[in-house]
C-alpha cells in the first residue's frame, strides 16, 4: 500500500526532531531510511505506525488518511529492534498474539502461523520460548508476528543492529526475500549504509530531521546531492580534497596543484572554495591524472587492498586495488585520479 | 564441604555454640505444647495433648472459638492481599509509564508514606473508623491495613514495571491489542514474580499483624489470632503457660509453611526484572 507523509512535523517539547518532512513510499516498494543517530529516522518510523503523534501534517495509507488513526487500527506490522518477543508465551503463541486479539477460530489461527513459519523458516521451533532461541531466530519469529495478520505496511526499526556479522548478511537476504515473496510496502530503518544499499529498492537519507536525498541506491552512491551523502554512502568511504577555484580549475589547498575541473560542471567564481570527493575505486595507478604523494596507510582485506596516500599538501586519498599490487608503506607513488567521475561540491557542500 | 584449603569444623563449632540458645528455645517451644513438665526441671515428664484441647473442645463462656479467630485471620490476610496487590499493580503501573500530572509529586509522597512511622496515626485512624462505624469490625482493620501496607507495595510494584521493556507494549499495540489487554496479558505477566512476592509478603505481614486489631478491633467476632492470644495471657487470672504456647505455634505454623514453599518469590522482591 502507499504510503504519503506531508509536511510531517514532530516536537519532543521544545526540540523539534523533524520539521516539515514530506516522502513518498510506493505500493510493494521498500525504502529505507537511513541516516546518522538523532537524525529522525526512528521518530519518523514511529509516526507511521501510530506510537508518536504527529504535531503536523498528515499521513495516507493508499487514498485513506490515518494520522489521527490509532495505532491498533492502522494494520501496520513492526519489528523492532530488540524483537521485542513476548518472553511469557512461546513461538507459537508470541506469533498467534495479533490473531488471538482479533478473535479467530482456533483452525484459522493454526492455519496462519503454520504457513507463516513455514515462510520464515521456524517450523521446527514453535514450541521454544524466545530465551532459547539464537539472535537470529528471534528475529525470524519477529518478522513472522509482524506479518501474520497481513499488514499492509512491514516497518523494521535497526532489524539487524543486535545480530553478529555473519547472521547479519543471512538475515539481510531473507529479509529481502520474505518483503519479495509477500510484496508488502517495507520501511527499513538504518544507520548501516551496506543495509539500505542492499536490501532497498530506494534510500532516503536524513540528516537533521530532513530528508536530504530521495532516490536508488546506485543512484544515490554515482551522483550524491551534497558531500554529506557522498560521505555516507561507500565503504571504504570518499576522500575528499578542499580547495578553491583558480583559472577555471580547482587549486588543492596550501599547495600549486592544480586539477582540471570534470566536463559539464559550471565553475563557482575565481577564488570561491570547492571541494573534491574521490571514491577508492576511481584513484588507480593506471589512471592519467596523475597525483603525487606518499602511502601513509595499508590495509589488507582479503580480496582487496586499501591504501591511504598522503598528498604533499597533507590531504589524504584512499585506493581500494586489487591484491598483490605490492605497494609498501612510506612508498613515494604518483596515482591517477578518474577524471569524469570526480564528485565536485561548492562552498555549500551541494553537488555542482 | 570438601574444599582442603581450610577446616571448616572449628568455624562450625563455633557458630553453633552461638545459635545453640536460639535452637533450645525453638525446641522447648514445641516440645512444651506437648508434654507436662514440672517446674524447675528441663526433663519433660509426660507427653499429653492437653494442651491443644483448644482445637477441639468448645470455648468457655464469652471466649470465641479458636476456628473462627482463624478464620477471621484467614479472612483478614487475604482482603487485605488481595485489595493491596491490586491497587499496587495499577498504581503502580500508572507511575511506571502513564504521562500523569503531579507525577513527581506522588513518588516522592509515597517514599515519605511509607518512611512515615504509622503507629502515630493510630488516635485519627480510630476516630475516623469510629465516626463511620467500621471501629470493631473485620472490614476497618482490613481497609487499614491495606492502606498502610500501600506504599510499600506500589514502589516496589513501579520498580518491576520499570524493568519490562517498553516495546513489548508497542508491539501489543502494534498487534492490535487494546491498551487494558496489552497491561493484563503482556506487562503483567512480565512482573509476575513481583506480584508473587508482594502477595506472599503482605500475606505474612497482615497474618502477624497485632497493633491495628488490637486497637481497632479488639473484642468479640473481629478477633484474630494475635488478637486472640494475647487475650489468653491478659484475661485469665491463672496463666496457662503450656497452653499459650500451643496457640503460639498454632499461629505460626502457616508463616513458616508460606515461607517454606514461597522463600524463593520472597528473595524477588528486592531484584525485580524479567528474566524470561
Amino acid at each position: 500500500m502507499r504510503i504519503s507523509i506531508e509536511n510531517f512535523t514532530k516536537s519532543f517539547g521544545d526540540t523539534t526532531v523533524i520539521e516539515d518532512m514530506s516522502l513518498e513510499i510506493g505500493d510493494g516498494e521498500m525504502l529505507a531510511l537511513l541516516g546518522p543517530s538523532g537524525c529522525g529516522k526512528s521518530t519518523t518510523l514511529f509516526a507511521i505506525c501510530g506510537i508518536h503523534r504527529m504535531n503536523a501534517g498528515r499521513l495516507m495509507f493508499g487514498d485513506a488518511d490515518v494520522t489521527e488513526v490509532s495505532s491498533q487500527k492502522r494494520n501496520v506490522g513492526v519489528v523492532f529492534q530488540n524483537y521485542a518477543l513476548y518472553p511469557h508465551m512461546n513461538v507459537y503463541e508470541n506469533i498467534a498474539f495479533p490473531l488471538k486479539v482479533r478473535k479467530e477460530s482456533k483452525a484459522e489461527v493454526d492455519r496462519k502461523v503454520q504457513e507463516i513459519a513455514g515462510l520464515v523458516h521456524i517450523g521446527e521451533l514453535l514450541q521454544r520460548r524466545p530465551m532459547q532461541l539464537s539472535g537470529g531466530q528471534q528475529q525470524r519469529v519477529a518478522l513472522a508476528r509482524a506479518l501474520i495478520r497481513k499488514p499492509d505496511i512491514l516497518l523494521l526499526d535497526e532489524p539487524l543492529a543486535n545480530l553478529d556479522a555473519k547472521l547479519r548478511l543471512e538475515m539481510r537476504s531473507e529479509i529481502r526475500r520474505i518483503q519479495l515473496a509477500t510484496g508488502i510496502t517495507a520501511v527499513l530503518v538504518t544507520h548501516d549504509q551496506v543495509e539500505a544499499m542492499s536490501m532497498c529498492d530506494r534510500i532516503a537519507l536524513m540528516d537533521k530531521g530532513q530528508i536530504v536525498q530521495l532516490s536508488t541506491p546506485k543512484d544515490m552512491y554515482e551522483s550524491p546531492s551534497s558531500d554529506f551523502v557522498a560521505g555516507f554512502l561507500g565503504n571504504p568511504p570518499i576522500a575528499f580534497l578542499d580547495g578553491t577555484v583558480a583559472d577555471g580549475g580547482f587549486r588543492l589547498a596550501n599547495s600549486q596543484v592544480t586539477l582540471p575541473v570534470p566536463s559539464g560542471i559550471e565553475v563557482p567564481g575565481e577564488g570561491a572554495p570547492m571541494r573534491f570527493g574521490v571514491r577508492p575505486e576511481f584513484f588507480q595507478p593506471g589512471n592519467p591524472l596523475k597525483v603525487p604523494g606518499k602511502v601513509s596507510f595499508v590495509e589488507t582485506q582479503g580480496r582487496e587492498e586499501l591504501y591511504d596516500v598522503t598528498l604533499e599538501n597533507g590531504a589524504v586519498l584512499r585506493s581500494i586495488q586489487s591484491q598483490n599490487a605490492g605497494f609498501k608503506l612510506g612508498q613515494e607513488v604518483s596515482w591517477g585520479i578518474e577524471q569524469d567521475r570526480v564528485l565536485a561540491f561548492g562552498p555549500d557542500g551541494n553537488r555542482l | 564441604m570438601t574444599s582442603s584449603n581450610f577446616r571448616s569444623w572449628p568455624l562450625f563449632l563455633v557458630l553453633a555454640v552461638i545459635s545453640m540458645p536460639l535452637v533450645i528455645m525453638y525446641v522447648y517451644l514445641f516440645v512444651d505444647t506437648v508434654t507436662d513438665t514440672t517446674a524447675g526441671s528441663l526433663i519433660p515428664d509426660r507427653f499429653t495433648l492437653h494442651h491443644w484441647r483448644f482445637l477441639w473442645e468448645e470455648p468457655e463462656t464469652g471466649r470465641v472459638s479458636i476456628w473462627t479467630v482463624t478464620l477471621n485471620t484467614f479472612i483478614f490476610a487475604t482482603c487485605t492481599t488481595l485489595i493491596n496487590v491490586s491497587a499496587s499493580v495499577t498504581a503502580g503501573y500508572a507511575l511506571s509509564r502513564l504521562n500523569m500530572p503531579f507525577k513527581r509529586f506522588f513518588l516522592g509522597g509515597i517514599l515519605t508514606l511509607h518512611a512515615f512511622p504509622t503507629i502515630t496515626l493510630i488516635i485519627s485512624i480510630f476516630l475516623i473508623l469510629q465516626m463511620i462505624g467500621l471501629y470493631n469490625t473485620l472490614i476497618g482493620v482490613i481497609l487499614v491495613k491495606a492502606a498502610l501496607e500501600l506504599p510499600l507495595g506500589i514502589w516496589i510494584m513501579k520498580g518491576f514495571f520499570d524493568n519490562v521493556p517498553w516495546e513489548i507494549e508497542m508491539a501489543g499495540l502494534q498487534d492490535g491489542a487494546s491498551r487494558f489487554t496489552v497491561w493484563w496479558k503482556l506487562v503483567l505477566p512480565q512482573v509476575q514474580p513481583g506480584v508473587a512476592a508482594l502477595s506472599v509478603f503482605v500475606f505474612l505481614s497482615a497474618w502477624s499483624e497485632f497493633i491495628l486489631p488490637q486497637v481497632l478491633a479488639p473484642s468479640g467476632s473481629a478477633q484474630v489470632l494475635s488478637t486472640y492470644l494475647s487475650n489468653l495471657i491478659f484475661d485469665d487470672m491463672k496463666p496457662d503457660f503450656n497452653m499459650f504456647k500451643s496457640v503460639g505455634v498454632f499461629y505460626a505454623l502457616p508463616v513458616i509453611v508460606i515461607y517454606l514453599i514461597f522463600n524463593k518469590q520472597l528473595m524477588n522482591i528486592y531484584g525485580g526484572g524479567t528474566k524470561g
